[in-house]
């Protein structure tokens, strides 16, 4: 079976045999997938198997390389996204997508506004329809406040308002329940039932099974950029999915090994950081990996920086190994046996343009010095010494680390931090946009770290990661921590629910 | 699971009215606050010396910022984009010199204007194009023309130079002729920023500047022609400072090869004193025109007042991070007064 039956009515939108590569990354391989009129489809996949790929390529952001998308039967090819909106195409992506400098009004009618004599744009019709739509999603935003300060739920309704507002056939929604709450998650579902009544398509991608399986009637599955299947979801079972999603046991891809907690290596105390997280407290011991969860916003991230100096906090305090830390030095908190691995690698954890050897290379300024020089030879040894023990893929080290695929680079950025043998690991969404292989392979190295007494922080937003790599998770909402929940108890439900301040007990 | 969510309704309209209402006087705030400071700078001056609002010193005043404010105009636009033109200079001076040697062989007046404004154009779209197809970032690339526009006009002009008495009596009267205090050169250069402003607020593509300069990646997604209006901001700019150039021959009647060096300094300085944000999507030419003014007047002021024009520079400068500074404040308290606000109310 390689394309989906066709019963029933037309598809509107259809990918037909469609691949995609990025230099050496293959992100889609011969995958199709059909969108009905009146019907929500769900798109499955682990992170990393090219949902988002199929969506850009849906959107017009990205051509095809080969195959074909058919528009009503007919194969169109979109020059950009213009051209996909203009045929009724809407996409809520995951990231908000917004203008901070311009109004709601503008987000919303950006490109398509309505018009008065002379080609000018009509402000009154404009902030007259923004209020209708905000109506309409039963929500109170002022249409003339700018985007800039929105959060993020509000920024997604935005990008809602956005997508109603052209009567769209085909609306394409990239986890957009993942910073909503319960309340939220409630209306914006009543709004997709409304438009597949009124005949639209809709493709919905999200991360929390139950919501595919209350909202859609059929599925397509993609791992590791291949097309897997194309089903209804009646019938099925979530650990049905959850096999086709993952292709393997779960155990394997998240080699946790037991371990015995030994003394506290990171002590945080009532840290605050004015407006961003307040009042956060938590230990983490030598041999624990201890799961930091939460939505995107919730404050982790910031919490991280704070521990380790890179953003100031205004109270509190934080002790490694019982020493307290000075307040915004990284370099302190590096030599007390810190390190931070970031969320983003590209941004934060690499200069993309110098060599493996140099990259890695970064955290030992200090040390490879000969009689204040950079002793090169020694920063080579180095850097091979740990390329080498996580396995990394490479050609030369001295090839610049952007040739590399994301998931190396990832481990280019462990080595760079695992090079300062640190007693304590921060990690910031390990694994996100990295091939399951490659996943697996980071589990297993943060997991013999742990069994070596390193103490691990890990942030992430991958929920069964957390469930199957964390030896207690704590929990944070809106800047503060909710819930700190032992493995034995911790569960999809019980985080979620204290991530979206449900369970805020 | 057919909820639908009264409990929200009542709630959150009057304060974010509120958080709506305060951002709006902020950001009218920034161009009141610059034209206070110009007014009092005035009034302290004429306080001083009574002979410095004659009616000559008004249209001293106008003529001297003229030129400034129209090239500020055109350089807000490549701002508001995220982007900065530095080929400004050099495009004023070798336009200058194109219009006044086509004037010297006895051209028409009107026609030298519009060759000036031409050669700005095609300056323009050269800079548009080399930072929308390039993708290279625009300061480097407009340096790179700035060099290259002067060495051209150095070849080209050589030692040569134009004066008042090759060009027509006509061209030069209208340079410093205008309706009583008002000059000429000064309406023309209000209908050009009443102009510009009137478009970007009103047209779509207007708003679509800002829109790309606020965020990039959002405004390519949105499906807005990112390269085309990086382009036709670019040729904007261009074509002003054509005008520019033609209006400076007008006003000053004396051309040569280093006419309008580092004056690319000056416009982006005037720019962002007058709260045209350097990183683009937030601003309005009417800013850029007062804070073109309150730069240009200052040359007038101190010499009123009896201190010495030596201070002029070191002024400029203040002012300068005086503007960034308050900028960078007001947006902190400004971020943060709506994050309480939302988190009171969310």
């Amino acid at each position: 079976m390689t394309h989906p039956s066709t019963t029933g009515p037309a598809p509107v939108l259809a990918l037909r045999d469609v691949s995609k590569s990025f230099g050496a990354v293959r992100a889609l391989r011969d995958v199709s997938l059909e969108l009905f009129p009146g019907e929500v489809h769900a798109l499955a996949g682990e992170n990393g198997a090219g949902k988002s790929t199929l969506i850009k390529t849906l959107a017009g952001v990205h051509r095809p390389d080969s195959g074909q998308v058919l528009l009503d039967g007919a194969p169109v090819a979109f020059h950009g996204p213009g051209d996909a909106r203009d045929a009724g195409i809407a996409v809520i992506y995951q990231e908000p997508t917004l203008f901070p400098d311009l109004s709601i009004a503008e987000n919303i009618f950006m490109g398509r506004r309505p018009r008065r004599s002379l080609g000018r744009i009509d402000h009154k019709a404009t902030h007259a329809a923004t209020l209708a739509l905000m109506r309409r999603l039963d929500v109170q935003l002022d249409p003339d406040r700018p985007a800039r300060g929105l959060s993020i739920a509000d920024q997604q309704i935005v990008e809602i308002a956005k997508a109603l507002s052209f009567d769209a056939r085909v609306l394409i929604m990239d986890e957009p329940t993942a910073a909503l709450t319960g309340s939220e998650v409630a209306r914006l579902f009543n709004v997709v039932r409304t438009l597949r009544e009124q005949g639209a398509a809709v493709l919905f991608i999200s991360h929390r099974l139950e919501e595919i399986f209350q909202i859609c009637e059929r599925v397509t599955t993609l791992r590791d950029g291949a097309w897997i299947a194309s089903e209804p979801l009646a019938g099925m079972t979530e650990d049905d999915l959850v096999r086709r999603m993952v292709g393997r046991d779960l155990d394997e891809l998240y080699p946790k090994q037991d371990v015995v907690p030994g003394e506290v290596a990171l002590s945080v105390r009532r840290l605050t950081r004015e407006g961003v997280f307040t009042d956060v407290s938590f230990e983490v011991r030598r041999g624990e990996i201890v799961g930091l969860a939460g939505l995107v916003g919730a404050g982790r991230t910031e919490v991280a920086r704070a521990v380790f100096g890179v953003d100031r906090w205004d109270a509190g305090e934080v002790s490694v190994g019982g020493k307290a830390l000075v307040n915004g030095a990284p370099s302190t908190a590096m030599a007390a046996g810190l390190a931070l691995v970031p969320e983003d690698r590209r941004a934060q954890g690499l200069v993309m343009d110098m060599s493996i050897e140099r990259n890695i290379g970064l955290t030992g300024l200090r040390t490879t010095v000969k009689a204040g020089l950079m002793d090169r030879g020694a920063e080579r040894s180095r850097s091979l010494d740990w390329a080498v023990k996580l396995q990394v893929k490479y050609a030369r080290i001295a090839d610049a680390v952007s040739t590399l695929s994301g998931g190396n680079q990832q481990k280019v950025v462990l080595a760079k931090w695992l090079a300062t043998r640190p007693d304590v690991l921060i990690v910031d969404e390990p694994t996100r946009g990295i091939d399951v292989g490659t996943k697996a392979e980071v589990h297993r190295l943060l997991s013999e770290l742990a069994a070596d007494g390193v103490a691990v922080l890990m942030i992430s937003s991958d929920l069964p990661e957390v469930l199957g790599m964390a030896d207690r998770v704590l929990v944070m909402h809106e800047g503060r921590l909710t819930a700190e929940i032992p493995r034995s108890e911790a569960t999809e439900e019980t985080v979620m629910a204290a991530a979206t301040g449900r369970a805020a007990a | 699971m057919t909820v639908t969510t009264p409990e929200q309704a009542p709630v959150a309209e009057v304060p974010k009215e509120g958080a709506t209402r305060l951002v709006d006087r902020v950001f009218k705030m920034r161009e009141l606050a610059i034209l206070i400071v110009f007014l009092v700078m005035i009034a302290v001056t004429q306080a001083g010396n009574s002979e410095f609002l004659t009616e000559q010193g008004i249209k001293d005043l106008l003529l001297n910022a003229t030129i400034l404010v129209l090239v500020a105009v055109g350089q807000s636009l490549v701002v508001i984009t995220r982007n900065v033109d530095l080929s400004v200079g050099s495009t004023l001076g070798i336009t200058a010199f194109a219009a006044g040697t086509y004037l010297q062989g006895g051209g028409d007046p009107v026609v030298a204007v519009v060759l000036a404004v031409l050669l700005g154009v095609g300056f323009g779209l050269l800079n548009g194009l080399l930072v929308s197809l390039g993708q290279v970032p625009a300061l480097v690339v407009t340096l790179g023309t700035l060099y290259i526009i002067r060495g051209i006009d150095s070849i080209w002009v050589g030692s040569r130079q134009i004066t008042a008495a090759d060009l027509p009596d006509g061209f030069v009267d209208f340079g410093s002729g205008g309706v009583s205090a008002v000059p000429y050169l000064a309406l023309i250069a209000l209908a050009v920023l009443v102009a510009t402003a009137y478009y970007l607020k009103h047209y779509g593509s207007g708003r679509e500047l800002y829109a790309l300069g606020s965020n990039p990646e959002a405004a390519r997604l949105a499906g807005i022609p990112v390269r085309k209006r990086i382009l036709a901001a670019y040729t904007f700019c261009g074509a002003v400072t054509g005008l520019a150039g033609a209006m400076y021959l007008a006003r000053f009647g004396n051309v040569d090869s280093g006419t309008g060096s580092g004056y690319e300094l000056t416009v982006v300085s005037a720019v962002v004193v007058g709260g045209v944000v350097f990183t683009g999507g937030s601003g309005s030419v009417y800013g850029a025109a007062l804070g073109a003014m309150l730069l240009t007047s200052i040359n007038s002021v101190l010499p009123a007042l009896g201190v010495s024009s030596v201070w002029v520079l070191a002024i400029n400068g203040i002012l300068l991070i005086l503007a960034i500074a308050v900028d960078r404040i007001v947006a902190l308290r400004v971020a943060s007064a709506l994050k309480k606000r939302n988190a009171r109310h969310a």
